[in-house]
């Protein structure tokens, strides 16, 4: 599924929308490389609005498979929307209207037969502000299993191995039955972690998931987020350029009013890209 | 203006806008002063007419037409057949609120798409809510005694101060819905969770404290109501216990009610003495949710 992915998936395919192809770039495409080999997640011409207001326009890239793409810009130009179009989240808010192909492995995740539910188990989502569950370390790692009916056989060898990985076994292991809620800000960033990778999804998505730490628990967040794309396909919002630097291999740059700019390799974007906007965006001359 | 004062321009009015605040303070405490007064001479007053008469034999007898028998070396007369009745009459009226009540909160907080229905649902139930409880026993009359035939039944009864209490619970109980942070909601859609387990798992759970303290407190209500249970036909003085859902029964606020108007002056402490037990029931039952406010309130 990784390397001729993207070709299969072409033939695989054609019926899904109808209306755009693969092959050729739309009127939307971003600059940079928005087409990647081994794409888990494709955005085709992907509009989000709020009521009449709309905050995505034809958002046109790839998610690459095992790695990790950051998405970057200003605060309001849509970086949220686009994650949670992702994994439907947005059909909790009653006003959010998606129009356009979002597809996970070829297929349009807003098709009819698709259950969200289904997709959110297979798209896991670390959110902003740590939320962890007023309940026990252990109940709130369990918690997608239980709810996912994969709680049979060895519940807590899963539940820590899954805090293993997120890289908070070491400081709770004694402490599996307290309250989540008894945890430092960093350490309940890290519980909503594993209780997201707890499952097993294929794709994490993660909204600023440091925004709300202090550096040293960012840091580690951030190294964090590096390991787990050796499992994982991460998608992480950001607005602090140099976290995209350190921790991206692909970027996309989202600039005000809801257009994705430029999709490219990491390094790309941050030492040459091709749109001045972004340049000014990534020195700092604005957001 | 020897030296050079940067304040000295605008202070007068400084002082006057003071002035009228100390004024507006005064008028709060005043009023705040109006209510204490008020009730620590209600009271007072109760418990006054009522000292000596709430005895241990007033709480486990039944009453009497003899006056006499309510004295503390008397036969021995008392409130109890009423003390079950209302117990009875709260315990029916609690389980169908909580099915009725937070069933239909759920499902129009959680489920209900936002409609112009929705709305005027919604905008009717609060309306509801004020409805002068006399009205809900004449409801309760017609529906529950005569149109399915209950009788002037304990379940009658129940049923009628149910539908008095309905609204008010359906109310607080969406409001507690609606306090639980969507951010706990996120987290459960976020692992694949339905909307049946993120209801159950996280939303209940959450809301639990404020649902149990605005349904206990509408039951502290229910609890003293005379009138509606009087439209139904609660029995006045009933010298035994209902035993049955069927049964009729006798309720507190009945039983003071009938002792108030006899006109043995007597009876007046009788009356009292049952109120003060009734009010002892009602700060009960307050406490109790004030407790589970404070124990799970997620602030704390
Ligand atoms: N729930 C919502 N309801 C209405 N408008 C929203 C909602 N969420 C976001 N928006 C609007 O959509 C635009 C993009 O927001 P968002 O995706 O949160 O941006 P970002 O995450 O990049 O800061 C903003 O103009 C914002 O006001
Ligand atoms: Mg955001």
């Amino acid at each position: 599924m990784t390397t001729n992915g993207g070709g299969s998936r072409t033939v695989s395919t054609p019926e899904s929308s109808g209306s755009r192809s693969d092959a050729t770039m739309t009127d939307n495409a971003p600059l940079g490389s928005p087409r990647v080999d081994d794409a888990v997640i494709e955005s085709r011409g992907l509009d989000v609005f709020y009521g009449d207001d709309q905050a995505l326009h034809g958002i046109d890239m790839d998610i690459p498979e095992r790695k990790v793409t950051a998405l970057i810009g200003p605060s309001g130009c849509g970086k949220s929307t686009f994650l949670r179009s992702i994994n439907r989240m947005n059909d909790l808010i009653d006003i959010a209207r998606v129009e356009g192909d979002l597809r996970f492995h070829g297929k349009n995740v807003y098709d009819d037969d698709v259950d969200p539910v289904a997709l959110r188990r297979k798209i896991g989502m670390v959110f902003q502000k740590p939320n962890p569950f007023p309940k026990s370390i252990r109940d709130n790692v369990a918690y997608g299993l239980r709810v996912q009916g994969k709680d049979d056989g060895d519940v807590d060898a899963k539940v820590r191995t899954a805090l293993e990985r997120a890289a908070l076994l070491d400081e709770v292991e004694d402490q599996l039955d307290s309250s989540g809620l008894d945890l430092s800000g960093g350490q309940q960033q890290r519980l909503c972690i594993a209780r997201a990778i707890a499952p097993d999804p294929e794709v994490i998505l993660m909204d600023e998931p440091a925004s709300a730490l202090d550096p040293v628990a960012t840091s580690k967040i951030e190294d964090l987020v590096e390991e787990l794309s050796e499992e994982y396909t991460v998608v992480i919002v950001t607005h602090n350029m140099q976290q995209a630097a350190r921790i991206s291999d692909k970027t996309a740059v989202f600039l005000t009013g809801g257009h994705l700019v430029e999709f490219d390799d990491t390094n790309k974007i941050f030492e040459n890209p091709e749109s001045d906007r972004v340049e000014d965006y990534i020195t700092g001359k604005f957001g | 203006m020897s030296t050079n004062n940067p304040f000295a321009d605008g202070t007068d009015d400084i002082e006057r806008k003071r002035q009228i605040g100390r004024v507006f303070v005064g008028i709060c405490f005043a009023s705040t002063l109006v209510g204490i007064v008020a009730l620590v001479a209600l009271l007072a007053d109760v418990i006054y007419e009522s000292w000596g008469w709430v005895t241990w034999e007033f709480l486990t007898y039944p009453p009497s037409q003899v006056v006499e028998n309510f004295l503390p070396d008397g036969r021995g007369a008392g409130i109890y057949p009423a003390i079950v009745g209302s117990i009875f009459l709260i315990a029916l009226t609690a389980v169908f609120t909580i099915f009725l009540g937070v069933g239909a909160a759920v499902y129009l907080e959680e489920y209900a798409a936002d409609s112009q229905l929705k709305s005027f649902i919604e905008a009717n139930i609060a309306n509801l809510a004020g409805v002068p409880s006399i009205v809900y026993g004449l409801l309760g009359l017609a529906i529950f005694v005569r149109g399915i035939q209950l009788g002037s039944s304990l379940i009658a009864g129940a049923l009628t101060l149910t539908l008095l209490i309905l609204p008010i619970v359906i109310v607080s109980t969406q409001e507690s819905l609606r306090s639980v942070p969507d951010s706990q909601r996120q987290a459960a859609y976020g692992v694949g969770a339905t909307q049946w387990q993120v209801i159950r798992d996280v939303v209940l759970p959450r809301a639990l404290p404020g649902i149990m303290t605005g349904t206990i407190l509408s039951l502290s209500r229910a609890i003293g109501e005379t009138a509606p249970i009087l439209m139904v036909g609660a029995a006045t003085s009933l010298f035994v216990s209902p035993d049955s859902l069927t049964a009729p029964f006798s309720a507190m606020p009945m039983m003071i009610f009938e002792w108030a108007t006899l006109p043995e002056p007597e009876f007046q402490h009788v009356a009292a003495a049952g109120i003060v037990v009734l009010l002892t029931i009602l700060l009960l039952m307050n406490a109790v949710a004030i407790l589970i406010r404070n124990k799970y309130d997620p602030r704390s």
